[in-house]
């Protein structure tokens, strides 16, 4: 089945004012012996066909809205996304249309982006954002280069703490190989325990930028208003990666003095997806406008005096400035921003504090209560959010297991990336999680240890 | 007729969709220098909302509400069905770090993905990590540079890109720090094999090509370019922007290229989402295969007859590292692409490009006469025309602004450079005849005003719910935000 609307007739009529005798003889310019491969795919589905095709293989995986509990984190959260997100977003006017290059017909699109915009800006307490990034990573990777720009490469050390994300740091090293940049601060052998500001002697005049996580991956809030201070005074910038969820409880940081605050949107109404599309936020100081990456909508009016909305700054972007473009990006995650818009309106200023507050509790009775088992204890004695790391007796794969035949998702093997965390568990808790859910993890460990 | 913001729209006390009450005992909140003071979010009701963002739909011009002709963006009607499979509860609720035996159906998809895209291309080996186009091309060119370095090859530092290409391409290159040489096109739109020939020396990382080019040109001389670019030790990327002209047609592995990137939200219908989410995967030869981004989906167990393969993750020996967190654009990318590939088989695939070819060639048949189209012959699924009308001032842009009038999207403008006032239109295969006709006709209609009536199009457009825009002032004044922080010094 396709979805070509053009008859046989017509299409004959339409060869015949082309000039050509068949649709081959459109195609003479391609090397004979290449031209018209058999491709070898599988035979055309009908939609009928396609529908039971993906149904099958998506209940052939085991989902967390039904088939399994989970207690999974790690950089993607089970939240609950009102209806209405997804009902604004399938608005084919939303939805079906390209990048508001034409702004006369796209006041939908660049509305929502300004309304992102602005929400983002007041939830990490910074003067603008733009209009979003593939993900959290990536808009990490991206704050690099931002700095690296602020200085024209005359700093060429980034800093960035062991306690960031492993992929994000993953990230920034494969964006930055060809960037002669030490990326310093994350050896294997780093003091997970220290404070923020064991990152300080590396600090220098030398240091573009240092980053930091917040909560960290651990789930702990640390106050990064010292570490930021510090490196201010030797001239570098810090970046925090946010958890946006955790902004409607924690003092921003915002008020920390960052100067680039990025994260993972994924929490704020965007479903996981198995990891993806979602998004990743990126707000800065506005005096760092010219040199951040993505895109940038203003208000302005038009020709009627109607306030109205356009892509602004498009000079710092790859179609006019080609090789010296800070950054190659030309897409944003525009109906993703929009979603995240949406969900962020709905719920509010009261629902997201709501929606905070039962992480911050499940995830502090879950702690409470994992700990009460014997041999079982938290690693860390720092206020933490909603995910918090636990450490067992015995290896967490074979814990994983044991929960899985009990229907439930068990927390992230620290281990894997860390090497002092072996036997230790990352546990995420939302408010998905209801107490029947926590108890019956709980007991499930009792019985794996006992 | 302007909407107001959703922070104009707040009212105190007011509330959307509210959550339950804790349901286990309190704990208390850390000390009060960790938290914050306010949350300046909107409070409105979910009626509020679903009537603010419904009143913003409605100012947006859409595939879905009409033809969009936008040149290299492939703006084809986004199948309805793609929109269920790609939320079924299964992909939508799954997490990105399960263990795999929960998650094979998701694997399996991927696994099959990469295949088909193998298939489709005729290359060695496909990554769906990268997020976009441009993600792609930049996990291309550094999959280049990995490649001439573990060789031992320091000395490559030079990119070659001709003049009509898009500016993610030498974007990508100056990420990593590369010199890019601009190669211009001949008479007939082709690369000058000239120019390419000087450039060709053993200081060459590759050369970045768009075949079709932005043109919408098939090069003649395609292989001559590439031997030509393999010769001095280089490497072919092609950029798959124009995939969509090549569907069962030719297979840009079979061409000799090294790598290329998919447009899943062009070719294979993943809807644009007002600039995205896009999803870029890369396809490479041989040589590369070694270099891709980890992980990738393989195969760890095989299966036997009553038992499925074990699908999982696998690290190329040499891989560049990871591009972002995660697989890639699974539920809103593969998905979606997965389902459209699946629906067309290798049959439906080719008529996609022979219509999309079909239809580019009829548009510019019919305007031939009216408009002038410098490189002009067969063309792809796109081609471009200069916006200018003998005898008048009007200019591309305000022919574009006055297509608004009639209802059309308007193409591309401005874009490749190297075409005066240039206009490059793509109609794409889900087009019939009686629309690109009603196109083609408002553009000779516009022609003949430009003549009679020029500031009739200058001023357009006029029967739209805006008008144009004040660009200097928005850039001037930068207002980026619906209110301004506190402490803000908007001096600065």
């Amino acid at each position: 089945m396709t979805y070509i609307p053009t008859s046989p007739k017509e299409r004959d009529a339409m060869l015949e004012t082309v000039g050509v005798k068949s649709l081959d003889a459109l195609f003479e310019a391609v090397p004979a012996k290449y031209r018209f491969p058999k491709l070898n795919l599988p035979p055309a589905l009908t939609e009928m066909e396609a529908a039971s095709l993906l149904s099958e293989l998506a209940s052939s995986n085991e989902n967390v809205r039904g088939d399994l509990v989970s207690f999974l984190g790690a950089g993607m959260y089970n939240h609950y996304v009102p209806s209405v997100v997804n009902h604004i977003i399938s608005r084919g006017e939303f939805y079906t249309a390209y990048t508001p290059y034409q702004p006369e017909i796209s006041q939908g699109t660049l509305q929502g982006i300004f309304e992102y915009q602005s929400l983002m800006t007041a939830l990490t307490g910074m003067e603008l954002s733009n209009a979003s990034h593939y993900d959290g990573a990536t808009a990490a990777a991206e704050a690099v280069n931002l700095a690296f720009a602020v200085f024209r490469g005359k700093r060429r050390k980034v800093v960035v703490s062991p306690t960031v994300h492993p992929q994000y740091r993953e990230t920034i090293r494969t964006y930055t190989q060809g960037m002669d940049l030490a990326v310093a601060g994350d050896e294997a052998d780093s003091d997970l325990q220290a404070s923020p500001e064991v990152l300080l002697p590396l600090i220098d005049q030398d240091t573009a930028l240092v980053i930091v996580q917040y909560p960290d991956f651990f789930g702990r809030v640390f106050d990064y208003t010292r570490l930021i201070e510090a490196a201010h005074a030797e001239g570098a910038l810090v970046c925090v990666v946010a958890n946006p969820t955790a902004l409607a409880l924690f003092k921003t940081p915002g008020a920390m003095g960052a100067d680039i605050v990025v994260g993972e949107g994924q929490p704020l109404g965007l479903p996981m997806w198995y990891g993806g599309p979602s998004l990743g936020f990126f707000t800065t100081r506005k005096q760092y406008v010219h040199k951040m990456a993505g895109r940038l909508v203003g208000e302005t009016v038009d020709s009627r005096g109607q306030k109205s909305y356009v892509l602004t700054l498009t000079a710092r972007e790859q179609h006019i400035k080609r090789e010296k473009a800070t950054s190659n990006i030309c897409t944003n995650q525009g109906l993703l921003a929009l979603a995240s818009a949406v969900y962020l309106s709905t719920i509010g200023k009261t629902g997201l504090q709501q929606v905070a507050n039962l992480c911050y509790q499940k995830a502090h009775y879950a702690a409470a209560e994992l700990s009460k088992i014997e041999g079982v204890g938290l690693c860390f004695s720092q206020p933490f959010f909603h995910e918090f790391a636990v450490c067992f007796p015995k290896p967490v794969s074979e814990i994983n297991e044991h929960l899985l035949e009990h229907g439930i998702l068990g927390g992230y093997d620290l281990g894997q990336d860390y090497p002092a965390l072996e036997d230790h568990m990352l546990v995420a808790v939302t408010e998905m999680n209801s107490k029947e859910e926590i108890d019956l993890f709980v007991e499930v460990v009792k019985e794996v240890l006992s | 007729m302007t909407e107001p913001t959703i922070f104009d729209l707040s009212s105190p006390g007011r509330t959307g969709v509210t959550f339950p009450k804790p349901d286990v005992p309190h704990f208390d909140l850390p000390d009060e220098s960790l938290l914050r003071d306010d949350l300046p979010l909107p409070e409105v009701a979910e009626v509020d909302v679903v009537r603010h963002y419904m009143a913003l739909s409605k100012y947006n011009y859409s595939v879905d509400g009409g033809f969009y002709p936008l040149g290299s963006c492939t703006m084809k009607y986004n199948p309805k069905i793609n929109e269920d499979t790609c939320r079924l509860p299964g992909f939508l609720f799954t997490h990105p770090l399960q263990p795999i035996e929960t998650v094979q159906g998701n694997l399996l998809l991927m696994y099959q993905m990469q295949e088909w895209l193998k298939e489709i291309s005729g290359f060695a080996a496909v990554t769906l990590q990268p997020a976009a186009g441009a993600h792609g091309e930049f996990c291309g060119v550094l999959m280049m540079r990995a490649y001439h370095k573990a060789r031992g090859d320091d000395k490559r530092i030079k990119m070659l890109i001709p003049d009509a290409a898009h500016g993610t391409n030498p974007a990508s290159a100056g990420m990593l720090g590369m010199t890019v040489k601009v190669i211009p096109s001949d008479a007939r739109g082709n690369v000058d094999l000239d120019a390419l020939r000087a450039e060709c020396d053993d200081t060459v990382v590759g050369m970045m090509l768009t075949n079709p080019n932005t043109l919408g040109l098939f090069d003649e001389n395609i292989e001559e370019v590439v031997k030509l670019v393999r010769n001095c030790g280089g490497l072919m990327y092609g950029d798959g922007a124009n995939l969509n002209a090549l569907l069962g047609i030719v297979r840009p592995g079979d061409l000799g290229f090294d790598v290329m990137h998919f447009n899943l939200h062009k070719t294979f219908a993943v809807p644009h989402g007002g600039g995205g989410p896009g999803s870029g995967p890369v396809g490479v030869s041989e040589r590369l295969a070694d270099f891709l981004p980890a992980p990738l989906v393989g195969i760890l167990e095989d299966g036997e007859e009553d038992i499925p393969p074990l699908y999982g993750f696998v690290t190329p020996k040499h891989s560049i590292g990871r591009m972002k967190s995660f697989h890639g654009h699974f539920g809103g990318g593969l998905v979606r692409a997965y389902t459209y590939i699946a629906m067309h088989g290798p049959d439906g695939l080719r008529d996609i490009s022979n219509y999309a070819v079909l239809n580019a060639n009829y548009l510019a048949a019919r305007l031939r006469g009216t408009f002038k189209i410098p490189f002009d012959r067969i063309c792809m699924h796109e081609f471009v025309m200069e916006g200018r009308v003998e005898g008048s001032d009007v200019r591309a842009l305000d022919i574009s602004k006055r297509l608004m009038d009639y209802n059309f999207h308007p193409p591309t403008n401005y874009f490749p450079l190297i075409v005066r006032e240039a206009l490059m239109i793509e109609p794409t295969e889900t087009e019939n005849k009686d629309t690109l006709d009603r196109f083609a006709d408002a553009l000779i209609k516009i022609a003949g005003e430009a003549k009679a009536d020029p500031d009739l199009v200058k001023t357009a457009p006029h029967t739209t719910p805006f008008g144009r825009m004040d660009e200097v002032r928005a850039a001037r004044e930068l207002v980026l935000c619906c209110w301004l922080p506190e402490g803000y010094d908007s001096e600065q």
